[in-house]
């Protein structure tokens, strides 16, 4: 088995209300300097492929991504 | 009269309901602004009314948990007066520590708007209306993320679902209150059962206890 | 990117005239982002060029007409110096490509127009076709779309009370989301688009502008920023219903305290749109900086900056005495507002980037001086009637009463509306899954009765009858719950109108509505026109929806569609001869349905009304799909009580029970009841029969001496479990 952890972004220029209101809670909060914040998802996936990185690009391709407003990344942990 | 101060949070979504039923229960109804430290002058109870503050963006009732004017909640609710959570008025609580759990999303994933049948599990707060453990009450639900999850042995259960559980919470629970039982949150909308037209009035004890 | 050889006005959509045309209009070339407005402005979505000269058929005006056609939304009086808002609108394109923000935008965007009219929203309905359920695409465009318009009404605070959903193959690749939206507001409160007063300022409230939407102009985008990469050019638009509750909030907060000149909401082709027909109806001109519109990323061009489709965004004139105040509430509700302009006197449409202008239009030509184009009325043949000799008659006809319940064009639509809030401020009298929902009117005793409906087979096979049955079948819905209907908004969904005979059903499906809103004394307040949903290997059908609304002065009057008591009587009012012709039985568009009698349905209208308000009726229910047996099924369901009727009509036993005919209404009354309830009718001209008696847990039908026997739950089963079963 090995670890493949999916991160999923709001594609840049996409509108992202979460980090938008994540944002002005930190501002109300009295965090100060905080720039840009966005939100997304992680996933972690214990998998037993021969390419692992390859078969939860496909998983995202399929599912676990919507590409039309999201990005991923897949990393294989150690 | 009494004064029972309506929170708003941006994005909340059933206060002119709430303050229509406190106010036929009797109340002198004040709007309560988030970004205020204060509850008005006067505020003998409180509601936190339904609906989808900060979008429901992080966790539901996360981001107005820690606004301004849950502090004076808090201390208002420390001096033992009565503060009522509806739906994310609830999620609102539990998020800043006044009830215990959490609510967490349905176990279908998805919304559920459906009239509900609760059961009384505990006769001995003021908001069931004197009613008998046991007794039934109709009330509809409204929400995504109404499952509560928490230790129902030490936790104050005074509502539970009837029948099929709506949406996957522990022990069928609905409604809970706080060991002094002066702060009550439930996922049902007792706003939405308070006037004939709509079918079951029996949401009125809730309101009434506000002014009682 | 490479330039394509293509000249850019090609690229745009705009034809060679249309080219010419604006150069003659401007009396020089246009400048490459004048040229990208003008494409868009002048685009079928936005200027109706292909079915305008159509729609001037509907009638549009009435005694509580108080805003017809032509504004964002349209407008009825209700009584107490209270008006009702309406408008249905169509996102189909945006929900094919991805339905959940697709058909979440598409509510937003209704909600923004009944916004502009200074109204509270208090009603959403939508009204969905898709592929049959068997399609995997079909199913995951119809999930994904229902969560959208849950996700986005719920999170807004607006009750989602009715609609519609039909499946058939005709929609496989062009899926339907129509969405209505109804609200209220006092008279001399109403706000208009109509810009006015020089000097007043142009403010920009809501969510920043980005580059959503940018899909017909992203030739402009690749022209104007060479080395921009694909990843940054997103066309899908993301809702944020959060935006808009806050928005909703702030501008009512704006209106009631008398602050605003005019609203008007960013919809498609965004600034460009709203600010050009803002000036054009106020015979103002604008200007407006485009520098000082809030970004939400940097280094958009000036040419998206007027054309993104961002959302939640709404344009309002001010006073300049009025700015502060204006800033100071929206900055409490979270909300950003700027001044990006001003009215001007010129007329003109003036657009400056970095100090130098970049656009000037008159802006009647954006909104008025495109070219307006005939469509080809090749008629289809006139069906014939069906051949019944090539129909097998069922067997079992139990059995095909309960297939016919398990229909997902038939079925509960539970597991849809049980998704939604429908019951959010409490105001919700009847909920989904009768005829017509009923709202109270905040803060009064009177309701209102609203449906969204259509009928899209009888369309295809006989476009004129299709449309009377479409606009009776909405004002029986309405009827139904004892409302007087006295508005409707139309949408139009079809094909191509250059193509084959799309041009002369759309023609025809006009005429069929008009004629029967004319019998009815109904207006068309507002609509929207859909065209070119059409595949190379499929058209839609031909699919006029109707939103209607109806009044009742005693909210408390208002009757559902469940049977009652055990005894009551039950008793069909109306008559027209049912026909499995384009039946639900049939399942296919073929024969001729009968057409509808709109006086008669005009008739059973003012029955039904008068009916409800002396309390004569414990349940009233449209005979539509599925026929009497399919009515007598959910009214039994509905009351968890069966019924024992005895049918007569029809060629056969299956027509008698399955066939259908717009203009019947099951009825059941108190037996105490039913003589005033037959004289009341005959005073009305109204034929009513006694059919049978509710009682029992099964629903009986004798009919030509056979009894069909089904048992309430058999038929519960079949009914709320089809969706489910459908989508596991």
């Amino acid at each position: 088995m090995t670890r493949v952890v999916v991160t999923v972004m709001p594609k840049h220029g996409v509108l992202d209300p979460q980090g938008q209101a994540v944002h002005g809670a930190l501002a109300h909060l009295g965090f100060t300097g905080v720039g840009d914040v966005r939100v997304g998802r992680r996933i972690e996936i214990d998998l037993d492929a021969a390419d692992p990185a390859a078969e939860a690009t496909r998983m995202c391709e399929d599912l676990l991504a919507n590409q039309l407003i999201e990005d991923f990344t897949v990393e294989v942990d150690g | 009269m009494s004064v029972v101060a309506v929170v708003r949070f941006p994005g909340t979504l059933d206060h002119e309901s709430a303050e229509r039923a406190a106010r036929d229960a009797g109340a002198e109804v004040v709007e309560a602004w988030h970004a205020d430290a204060d509850l008005p002058a006067g505020t003998r109870a409180v509601v936190l009314p339904g609906g989808f503050s900060y979008g429901d963006h992080l966790r539901p009732g996360a981001i107005a948990s820690r606004s301004p004017i849950m502090g004076a909640v808090r201390r208002h609710a420390d001096a033992g007066g009565r503060v009522l959570g509806i739906c994310n008025g609830f999620q609102v609580l539990c998020e800043a520590g006044l009830l215990p759990g959490v609510l967490r999303p349905n176990a279908s994933l998805s919304f559920v708007c459906e009239q509900a049948e609760l059961e009384v599990a505990d006769e001995t707060t003021p908001w069931t209306g004197g009613r008998v453990r046991g007794e039934v009450l109709s009330i509809p639900i409204k929400h995504h993320d109404g499952a509560w999850f928490g230790d129902p042995g030490t936790a104050r259960v005074v509502l539970r679902y009837r029948g099929a559980n709506p949406n996957g919470s522990v022990d069928r629970v609905a409604g809970v209150a706080n060991a002094e039982g002066n702060v009550m949150g439930l996922m049902p909308h007792p706003e939405e059962a308070c006037d004939p037209l709509l079918g079951s009035v029996d949401g009125r004890a809730l309101f009434l206890a506000l002014v009682a | 990117m490479s330039a394509s050889a293509e000249p850019l006005h090609r690229q745009l959509g705009l034809t060679d005239p249309e080219a010419e045309r604006i150069r003659e209009l401007m009396g020089r070339a246009p400048t490459d982002p004048e040229l990208v407005m003008f494409s868009l402005m002048w685009s079928e979505h936005c200027s109706y060029k292909h079915s305008k000269p159509l729609l001037s058929g509907f009638p549009t005006t009435g005694p509580h007409v108080v805003q017809g056609p032509g504004e964002n939304a349209g407008a009825v009086d209700v009584g107490d110096g209270l008006a009702v808002v309406l408008k249905v609108e169509s996102h189909n394109h945006p929900s094919a490509v991805e339905p959940f923000e697709g058909a979440a935008t598409g509510v937003g965007g209704i909600v923004r127009d009944i916004l502009a009219m200074g109204a509270r929203p208090i009603a959403l309905l939508d009204s969905l076709r898709f592929g049959e359920l068997a399609s995997r695409r079909s199913r995951h465009l119809f999930t994904r779309a229902v969560a959208g318009i849950g996700h986005y009404g719920n999170c807004i605070g607006i009750p989602t009370v009715g609609g519609e959903v039909g499946f058939d193959d005709r929609y496989e690749d062009s899926c339907l989301v129509n969405a209505m939206c109804v609200g209220t507001v006092r008279h001399d409160r109403i706000l208009r688009a109509a810009a006015r007063g020089e000097g007043n300022l142009l403010v920009l409230i809501g969510n920043r502008t980005g580059r959503d939407g940018i899909g017909g102009a992203s030739v402009l985008a690749s022209a104007e920023l060479t080395d921009a990469d694909e990843d940054k050019r997103p066309s899908v638009q993301v809702s944020d219903p959060f935006t808009e509750r806050k928005l909703i909030d702030c501008c009512l907060e704006l209106a009631d305290a008398d602050l605003l000149v005019s609203l008007q909401d960013l919809g498609a082709a965004g600034l460009t749109s709203a600010a050009s027909e803002m000036a054009a109806k106020g015979g103002v001109g604008l200007r407006i900086d485009l520098d000082r519109v809030p970004l939400r990323e940097p280094g958009m061009a000036p040419g998206e900056v007027l054309v993104s489709e961002s959302q939640e965004r709404m344009l309002a004139v001010v006073e300049p005495g009025h700015l502060q105040e204006v800033v100071a509430r929206c900055t409490r509700h979270e909300l950003e507002a700027t001044a990006i302009g001003e009215v001007t006197g010129t007329g003109s449409f003036v657009a400056l980037w970095a100090g130098e202008v970049v656009v000037d239009i008159p802006a009647e030509h954006l909104t008025d001086g495109f070219p307006v184009y005939e469509v080809p009325m090749d008629p289809a043949p006139a069906p014939a009637p069906l051949d019944l000799a090539r129909v097998p008659e069922p067997d079992d006809p139990a059995a095909a009463w309960l297939a016919l319940l398990a229909r997902p064009a038939v079925a509960s639509k539970r597991w849809v509306y049980r998704q939604y809030d429908h019951l959010v401020g409490a105001n919700t009298v009847r909920r989904p899954g009768g005829d017509a929902a009923v709202v109270r009117i905040p803060g009064t005793t009177k309701a209102i009765a609203v449906s969204l409906d259509g009928a899209e087979r009888h369309c295809e096979v006989d476009p004129h009858a299709g449309g009377m049955a479409v606009v009776a079948e909405a004002a029986l819905n309405v009827a139904c719950t004892g409302a007087r209907p006295i508005a409707a908004t139309d949408c139009l969904n079809f094909g191509n109108p250059e193509k084959g005979s799309t041009g002369w059903r759309l023609a025809e499906v006009i005429r069929g509505m008009s004629d029967a809103l004319r019998a009815l004394e109904v207006p068309v307040v507002s609509g929207n026109v859909s065209l070119y949903n059409e595949s190379p290997g499929r058209v839609i059908y031909p699919t006029p929806i109707v939103g209607m609304v109806g009044v009742i002065e005693d909210a408390a009057a208002s009757v559902g569609h469940a049977f009652g008591a055990e005894g009551d009587v039950v008793l069909i009012a109306g008559h027209a001869e049912p026909r499995l012709d384009g039946s639900e039985h049939l399942g296919r568009a073929e024969g001729r349905p009968p057409a509808p009698d709109p006086a008669a349905v005009g008739a059973l209208v003012d029955l039904l009304v008068v009916a409800a308000a002396e309390g004569l009726l414990v349940s009233a229910h449209d005979v539509g799909a599925g026929g009497v047996a399919v009515a007598l099924a959910e009214s039994a369901m509905a009351g968890g009580v069966g019924a024992q009727v005895a049918l007569h009509g029809g060629r056969r036993p299956d027509e008698a029970l399955f066939g259908e005919a717009v203009g019947r209404v099951l009825c059941s009354c108190r037996p105490d009841a039913a003589d005033a309830l037959q004289a009341l009718a005959s005073a009305h001209g109204v034929p009513v029969t006694r059919v049978g008696t509710v009682g029992g847990d099964a629903v009986e039908v004798a009919v030509d001496g056979r009894m069909v026997h089904v048992p309430l739950d058999a038929a519960s089963a079949a009914y709320e479990g089809a969706i489910p079963e459908a989508l596991s």
